[in-house]
């Protein structure tokens, strides 16, 4: 039997459309561009605030050799694994820059350098990372919450966090970050919607690399851009290239300022590149060509701002070279950082599970340290 | 107990502005049980949330809510609808608190209707307990008196630590000579109770089962039989040496609950009594749980349900020859 065939197929057509009980909203103003925005190497460029441009370009170059670094760490074995953003760096820094004191930034896994740029020292960025603990700093002294594994899950505690900053009167606007693939996952959608609703100070960040893991985007969406998916919910999707840092700050802030005045969400989908692999521990080669990785290089968001500043007389060889020393000496710091051992205390398996132990922890704490009593005895 | 829980949040909500119910239906409706009625009249929308309908979003949302320092009070509407939140608890509700070294506890309180026994139709009727249990970091309750609706309610919004806080369903509607008005001392999370105390053989349960218990030793008296029931209220923590220090004194125990049984939480709750108890033994330690199938159709959950027949097999079993 074919489903045409079945009992009741076809018999469910109204002869009249039902009554709507809301007027539909026009989608057009919530639609994005049909390209990325972009600023450098446009007219845009003319109003660069240089002050804010210098700034840029000293971050981005720390940045790159914040990424170089934490790679050449898991050569070392210092790092048990590093999702590098060689290529998103105008994205992550971005990201930090248009954030407000009382903010908040919730990072994925793949964001320690914007959890950096906010401010984090480097090293505990990494702990991580480095695996001598989950997260390495107190997520309410910075304001960022700590990095997610799982993908697209923090971008709910977002909404709730600003939702609930609201509901106290604070001025408090959460930014969350989220890839490409993050976007399939259905806590992007729920977060999505929760803050529509609630209409929360949420400014939500899909960096687009390219692909996740290896998974291209064409094999991850059927929409023309992952910043339609904001029409849906009822915010805004703006389209911006992630290589260039100063559209990328102009996006963003725009989009804060709006979550602070009180006008809701807004998705803001990145075009960027992931230049290097998912982490050390991939193998880029089976998934693209070079041409691909080799044309996006062309594109490099330090190249793209350095060219736009020098040419304008914003930045010279001694910014250049100023902007070159800083990120050796971050470099410098977090090599020091990382080559001391971290201590772990076994007895921290039981330390934070409950506020007050259990009999059961207390029971196996009390074997752990007889184990390690009798290992330091022997 | 409907009334109870409602009484707690009140007063929770009345003494603590950080305390914020939300969930599907909570907030004009009351819920579908009406655990949450009258809340958002009295204190507003804003503390009483009717949420968009997704148990992830609610749950997500609320662990952002409790990072910024509010209480919320969740509730899940019923037990099988509560787990595409699983993985915001599991990964990261119950782990907040470790991953930070202490610096971000989540004080929230999960609100779980659960278990059978009220004719509901498929994906309304699950003892979910096992999964909750099996997950460090969570704390997991359930009262089976008006009495420990209340307490167990306010001690879980009060904990900083987050709580799944299991109701019986087919107790929503049970009464007992209580007033809110000056409710008894509970003696806070992790303590069970002997509810009823005897010589014979101890029954430990919880839940929706500690009445199917009662009316058991009930029963049991004309065979002879004088049963202990322990009603262990907080399944994490879990409350061992009440237990212990019962089964030492009647040498026989039997586990009760709804759940099935492979996996679940009378083996664990075995397997501790007869590390604990071995030499004062007199019998192995039984279970009688409902059986290990997906939750059975409305006019069939009367032969899944442990009832009092079961439980007087059990006991007589617990007359053991080697």
């Amino acid at each position: 039997m074919t489903v045409q065939e079945l009992p009741g197929a076809g018999a469910s057509h109204r002869s009249t459309p039902p009554p709507a009980w809301r007027p539909r909203t026009d989608a057009a103003p919530l639609l994005p561009d049909a390209e990325p925005y972009r600023v450098l190497g446009t007219e845009a460029a003319d109003r660069l605030d240089p002050a804010l441009m210098r700034r840029c370009y000293a971050e981005l170059v720390r940045g790159r050799r914040y990424n170089a670094q934490a790679t050449a760490l898991t050569k070392q074995g210092r790092l048990a694994v590093y999702p590098s953003t060689v290529g998103q760096e105008a994205c992550e820094i971005a990201a930090a820059m248009v954030l407000e004191e009382q903010d908040w930034l919730f990072p994925s896994y793949r964001d320690t350098l914007a959890a950096v740029a906010r401010g984090l020292d480097p090293v505990q960025a990494l702990t991580l990372l480095r695996g001598d603990w989950h997260t390495g700093y107190d997520p309410r002294e910075h304001r960022i919450a700590p990095l997610s594994t799982p993908l697209a899950t923090q971008l709910p505690h977002a909404v709730g966090l600003a939702h609930a900053a609201r509901l106290r009167g604070d001025d408090v606007v959460a930014l969350a970050m989220v890839g490409d693939g993050g976007t399939s996952e259905g806590d992007f959608h729920e977060a999505l919607n929760f803050a529509a609703v609630w209409q929360a100070p949420v400014v939500f960040l899909v960096q687009n690399n390219g692909f996740a893991i290896s998974v291209p985007l064409a094999k991850q969406t059927a929409a023309p851009t992952l910043a339609h998916k904001g029409v849906g919910y009822g915010m805004p999707g703006r389209l911006v290239d992630g290589n260039d840092i100063a559209a990328m700050h102009e996006v963003l802030s725009e989009a804060v300022r709006r979550a602070r005045a009180g006008g809701g969400p807004t998705l803001i989908e990145a075009v960027t590149y992931r230049m290097e692999a998912h982490t050390n521990a991939d193998d880029a080669t089976r998934y693209r060509g070079d041409a691909e990785v080799e044309a996006w290089k062309a594109h490099d968001p330090i190249d793209l701002l350095e060219r736009e500043l020098t040419a304008r007389g914003i930045l010279d060889e001694a910014g250049i070279t100023a902007a070159r020393d800083e990120a050796e000496a971050m470099a410098a710091s977090l090599r020091d950082g990382m080559n001391a051992d971290p201590v772990v205390d076994p007895m921290d398996l039981f330390a934070h599970v409950y506020a007050e132990q259990t009999d059961r922890l207390r029971e196996q704490a009390a074997m752990l340290r007889a184990e390690l009593e009798a290992e330091d005895q022997a | 107990m409907a009334q109870a829980l409602t009484r707690a949040m009140r007063d929770a909500m009345a003494e603590d502005p950080t305390v914020h119910v939300m969930g599907e239906d909570v907030g004009t409706l009351g819920g579908v049980f009406r655990i949450t009625d009258g809340l958002a009249k009295e204190f507003g929308e804003d503390r009483c949330t009717d949420t968009p309908l997704a148990e992830a979003g609610i749950l997500g949302t609320a662990v952002g809510m409790a990072m910024y320092g509010l209480r919320p009070v969740v509730e899940m509407q019923f037990d099988a609808f509560a787990y595409p939140a699983f993985e915001q608890l599991i990964s990261h509700v119950a782990k907040m608190r470790n991953r930070t070294r202490g610096a971000m506890p989540l004080p929230i309180t999960i609100r779980v209707p659960y278990g059978g026994g009220i004719g509901g139709v498929e994906h309304h009727c699950d003892s979910s307990e096992a999964y909750y249990v099996a997950t460090p970091g969570l704390t997991v309750v359930t009262p089976a008196t008006v009495e420990d609706a209340y307490g167990l309610l306010r001690a879980s919004i009060a904990s900083d630590d987050p709580v799944v806080f299991l109701e019986p369903k087919r107790l929503y509607w049970s009464k007992a000579d209580w007033s809110p008005e000056a409710p008894a001392a509970v003696p806070g999370i992790g303590k069970a109770l002997v509810r009823r105390t005897g010589t014979s053989a101890t029954l430990i349960t919880y839940g929706p089962s500690l009445p199917v218990c009662l009316e058991a030793a009930e029963a049991a008296r004309e065979e002879g039989w004088d049963l202990e029931v322990v009603d262990l209220r907080s399944l994490v923590p879990f409350d061992e040496d009440t237990v212990v220090e019962s089964v030492r004194r009647t040498g026989r125990a039997v586990v009760v609950h709804e759940a099935g049984g492979f996996g679940g939480p009378g083996a664990e709750i075995a397997a501790r009594v007869t590390e604990r108890c071995f030499h004062h033994l007199e019998a192995p330690v039984l279970r009688v749980t409902g059986f290990d199938i997906p939750y059975p159709p409305p006019m069939l959950e009367k032969y899944h349900l442990p009832g009092v027949e079961r439980i007087l097999d059990a006991v007589a079993r617990l007359q053991w020859e080697n």
